[in-house]
This record gives structure tokens, sequence and C-alpha cells, in this order.
């Protein structure tokens, strides 16, 4: 499997990551020399074995339902480029 | 041509913890914007997710409670998009192995007819903030108040086949959650909202046409009316000779109508992978056996038992186990009473209209159970009548005292005492000789007329049981 220029566009604008004209095509080939190696792995036969979840050997420990945090809000909206009421505001998301 | 509707549901329903699903931060409803958002919910550098024990026990029992394989290896998978309400980037749900598989429940329609709908799976995952559209300077405002609360999302097949039928799939899951206390229900409030996808085909067919989704309806009426405008708007543009777009659409209550939500932009692409920041869970019989354990009676065993040992109908005993309020209230009047049919004639004729038509819900009933039941305790103990004892649910229903003072008060002590109604019956033989000789010469349909004289001489508190029996014995002598 290989990437084309447009796929790279494409999954460049999904992560919201700006990438120069220029720069595509060495991105283009960075990430088909990954997906290259991902075919090598692929090539294992993988029969009977049980897929991998995680590589570490435990398991989620869970946290009671017990409040622990307190309201920093004046703290948190002071690193905030812009607040109003309470609320962060961010650039409009609907027209 | 004959269409055949094909609906299915997406229910989320907010979990009733007190914190986040992952991290310790207050989850309470209405508070002031962003007081309850940590730096968790705020995705601030370093943090890291832990795993509420409550949001999973409550998926679990829910589990159990529509018979579902319960997952004992679960896991958590990022679902990848950008939207400021979701500072992560992404959201953290389940994709691979949700926490509940294949399940089912039973709708009861109208008619009475029974339908099992099958549920696809059901998965834990967290809510996103609230975006705020009015003008900040021609900004959004973001409260991240909601932001990781706990989520169950509930899938289920495309078993559904009218709008009325989803309504009733709709009204089962909220009866099962709040009965088994997973949620609150609240609809209003936004604890669980409805996404529904809609497809029509020719009746017959085997392939489902295009579908599209109505997102976040909040009510059980605006389900069955979104879902009936989707219908209908599918059909006339197949008729038409069009084409259905399989979108994604909002429901506008206002104008009754759904509108196309997303029209620029590309398909979705989530790009799911394995949420590395947390471990598989896994639960053992054990764990799943506690959860069973701790479930309540569920409505359906709730309807069987009030067949059963009540003897209600079918239609009674579906209706007052349909949700926890109402059966617990019937059950508290049984308690006091011993009449499971009384009770449940009261609780289902005169109170139940009042409550609608006062909009009062059996969690807030104005008419304490236990004054309800010594009510139908004083018609079967002959204290007072049938009729008399619509008085005194109207004086209860307004709160004007306990049932043996307002009856009292009232003088509506029913007359059975024998010599008092023969003295009554006596009066009305002698002042009726023209319709006793006819009664006497075969005309027996008069029999209703003297009850009529008797019960209206005594103004209504004759017995009419020992009025029947007297009357009979006198004009038949």
């Amino acid at each position: 499997m290989s990437l084309d220029r447009s796929q790279v566009e494409n999954i460049a604008m999904l992560a919201r990551i700006g990438v120069a004209e220029s720069e595509i095509e060495n991105y283009t080939k960075s990430l088909n020399s990954i997906l290259d190696l991902v075919d090598q792995l692929q090539a294992v036969d993988t029969t009977g074995v049980e897929p991998l979840a995680n590589p570490l050997d435990a398991t989620q420990r869970l946290r009671a339902d017990v409040v622990t945090e307190v309201n920093q809000r004046e703290k948190f909206q002071k690193v905030a480029p812009k607040t109003e009421a309470g609320l962060y505001l961010v650039p409009r998301v609907v027209e | 041509m004959e269409w055949e509707i094909v609906i299915g549901l997406e229910i989320h329903v907010q979990l009733s913890t007190d914190t986040k699903i992952f991290s310790g931060t207050s989850t309470a409803f209405g508070q002031a914007p962003n007081t309850q958002a940590s730096a968790i919910c705020l995705a601030m550098p370093g943090v890291l997710p832990v795993f509420n024990e409550k949001a999973l026990f409550k998926a679990v029992q829910f589990g159990l409670a529509i018979d579902a394989e319960i997952g004992k290896t679960s896991r958590f998978d990022r679902k990848n998009y950008f939207y400021p309400d979701s500072p992560k980037g992404y959201q953290i749900t389940q994709m691979d192995y949700p926490i509940v598989g294949l399940g089912e429940v039973e709708i009861v329609m109208d008619d009475g007819s029974t339908r099992k709908i099958g549920v696809t799976r059901a998965h834990l995952e967290e809510d996103a903030g609230k975006s705020l559209h009015e003008d900040f300077e021609g900004m959004s405002g973001i409260d991240l108040n909601r932001a990781g609360t706990p989520l169950l999302e509930i899938v289920s097949e495309p078993d559904l086949r009218s709008a009325k039928e989803a309504v009733a799939y709709l009204k089962k899951m909220h009866s099962i959650i709040t009965y088994i206390g997973v949620s609150d229900g609240n609809m209003a409030e936004g604890s669980m909202r409805c996404d529904a996808n809609v497809s029509v085909r020719p009746k017959g067919q085997k392939e489902f046409g295009t579908r599209t989704e109505i997102k976040n309806v909040n009510s059980f009426r605006f389900v069955e009316k979104a879902i009936n405008y989707e219908v209908q708007r599918h059909i006339d543009i197949i008729e038409d000779g069009g084409e259905i777009v399989q979108e994604t659409r909002l429901y506008d209550s206002e104008l009754d109508e759904t509108r196309s939500m997303r029209s620029k932009e590309v398909a979705n692409d989530y790009r799911y992978f394995p949420e590395p920041d947390l471990l598989p869970v896994v639960i053992d019989d054990e764990y799943i056996e506690a959860a069973r354990k701790s479930l309540p009676e569920l409505p359906d065993a709730k309807r069987d038992r009030f067949m059963s040992e009540h003897g209600l109908s079918e239609y009674d005993a579906t209706v007052l186990s349909s949700g926890r309020a109402i059966a617990d209230y019937y059950e508290a009047v049984v308690a006091g009473c011993k009449e499971p049919k009384l009770a449940a004639n009261w609780v289902m004729g005169d109170l139940s209209a009042q409550m609608n038509k006062f909009n009062v819900e059996f969690e807030n009933c104005p008419v304490p159970a236990e004054q309800l039941a010594l009510m139908i305790a004083r018609i079967t103990d002959e204290t007072i009548s049938g009729r008399q004892a619509k008085t005194v649910f109207e004086c209860l229903w307004n709160q004007e005292g306990e049932v043996d003072a307002i009856i009292e008060a009232k003088g509506l002590k029913q007359v059975s005492d024998t010599g008092a109604i023969e003295a009554i019956i006596d009066e009305v033989i002698a002042n009726n000789p023209g319709q006793v000789e006819q009664y006497r010469g075969g005309k027996d349909k008069l029999f209703g007329f003297f009850v009529g004289q008797t019960m209206k001489a005594s103004k209504g508190q004759a017995n009419p049981a020992v009025v029947n029996e007297l009357l009979k014995k006198k004009l038949d002598a």
C-alpha cells in the first residue's frame, strides 16, 4: 500500500497540520517508507495469535467515583487567549 | 408503491456518577460555566485518564438488564476529530471491543402486540462540552463542564418499522435505565439523547435504502415527529425520481422539519485507533454476578408478577410496571389495601387522569399512597360507596386532609344499616303504588327506578348492595 499526494494532503487537513506545498513530496516519501515497514510486518503469519491491545501485560486500574478535583477556573482562564462570562472564546464554529 | 420504513436508534445516556468518566471532576448539572472543567477535561499537557469504576459497573448493569453479552475484556479507542467542545482533539470511546454486546428488549405497542428489538451493542464514551454561538465579539463561547461526563451509547439493530415503534423502544430503554438507576433519564437536561437512522425501501425488498441520520432529538414526541417527517421526505424524493443523499440532519421542532447539517463537510474520517493512555478493562464472572445481584426487579419481571400474583390484565400490568415511580406507588397502595384490582383501577383511572391534567409525575404525587390505600379499604369495608369515593378522592387530591377525616367532614358515610334503609324503601314503595303494581305485573325493568328513588331519598348514602337486596325482598314479597 502506498499514499499519493492528495491522500497526504487529506491526512494533513484531518490532523490540522499545515504542510507547505514544497514539503508534500518529502512527507509522501517518508510516510510511504513507514507503510513499507508495516507491509513487512503484515507478511508475518499471525494465525492463532490473539490481537494485542496494549504491549503492557496489565489491565486497567479503576478509580473510585469520588470528587477529587476542585474548581480552578480562574487559574486556567488566566492562560486562555480569550474568555468571557466564564466561557472560553474560540473562533466562531458556525456560520 | 408500498414502502417499508427501517429505523435504528442510537441512544446516548449520561450515567449517573458523581464524577467524570476519566477524572475526579464533579458532574453536577447546571453549575457556572467551566467551574467543573479540570485540567483533564481541558486536555492540559501531561494529564492522563483514570477510569471511573462506577461508570463501568453501571454499563455492566445495563448490559445484564437487556440480557446482553458482557465484554469481559473491553477496550477504549480514540475517535479523532477537531471541534472546540472537545479540547483533546479526539473522543475516548469503544470501537472494536465494547463493554456490552448483542442483547434485546421487548416492546409493547398500543394494540397490545409485542416485538423483540435487537440491541447491537452499548459502549462507554465521554461526552463533549457545549458551544454557545451567541455573539461574543464574533466568537463562540465554550463551556466544558459537560466534557468527560460518562456516556453509554446504546445502538439498536435496524429492527424498528415505524415512528411509533421507535418511540416505544425509546420509552422501554428509558424505563430500563431509570429502573436500574444507571441514569436519571432526564431528556430535558440532556441525560438521554437520541439519534435516529431512517431509510425506506419498497415492501419485500431485502437491501436497505440509503439512510439519513437525525441528530440529537430530545423528547419522545419529537422523535416521533422527526421520524415521520423524514420518512415522508424520503418517499417524496424517491417517488419523484430522486435519490436520497446519505447525510446527517437536524430536527427543528418549531418548523417540524429536518435540515441538512453538514453540507460542505467531507465524509467523516475518524481514524480510530486503540487508546494508548488506557489499558484493556478486564472483568471476571464474580464481578458480573455482583452486578446481576445488584439489579432491582426489572419492568418485564414486574409486569409478569402483577399478572400472576395480582391477577391484573396484561395491559394494566404493563402500564403499572412502565416506570419505577408508578410501580412503586401502585405496590404501596396494594400493600395498604390488599386489593390489587381496585388499586390498579384507581391508580390508572382517576389518579392518572388528574396527574396528566396537571402534568404531575408520580415522584411528586400529591396523594400519599397510604391514603389512597385507606380510601380503597373504606370502599371494601363498605364505609363509603364507589361514588362517594370519587368525592373523597377529590378532597385527597386537593390535600384537604386524611381519608377518615374527609369522610366525617363531608358526611359521606354510607348507610348500610338495614333498618334505616328498610324505612326508606317502605316510603318509596308507599309513594309509588302505580310503579309497584306494574313491576309486580312483570315489568322487571322498573327495578332500576326503585333503586334510583331509594338512593335519591338516602341522598346517595345508602349502600347500593344492601338497597338491591332489600328492594328485591320487599318487591318480590
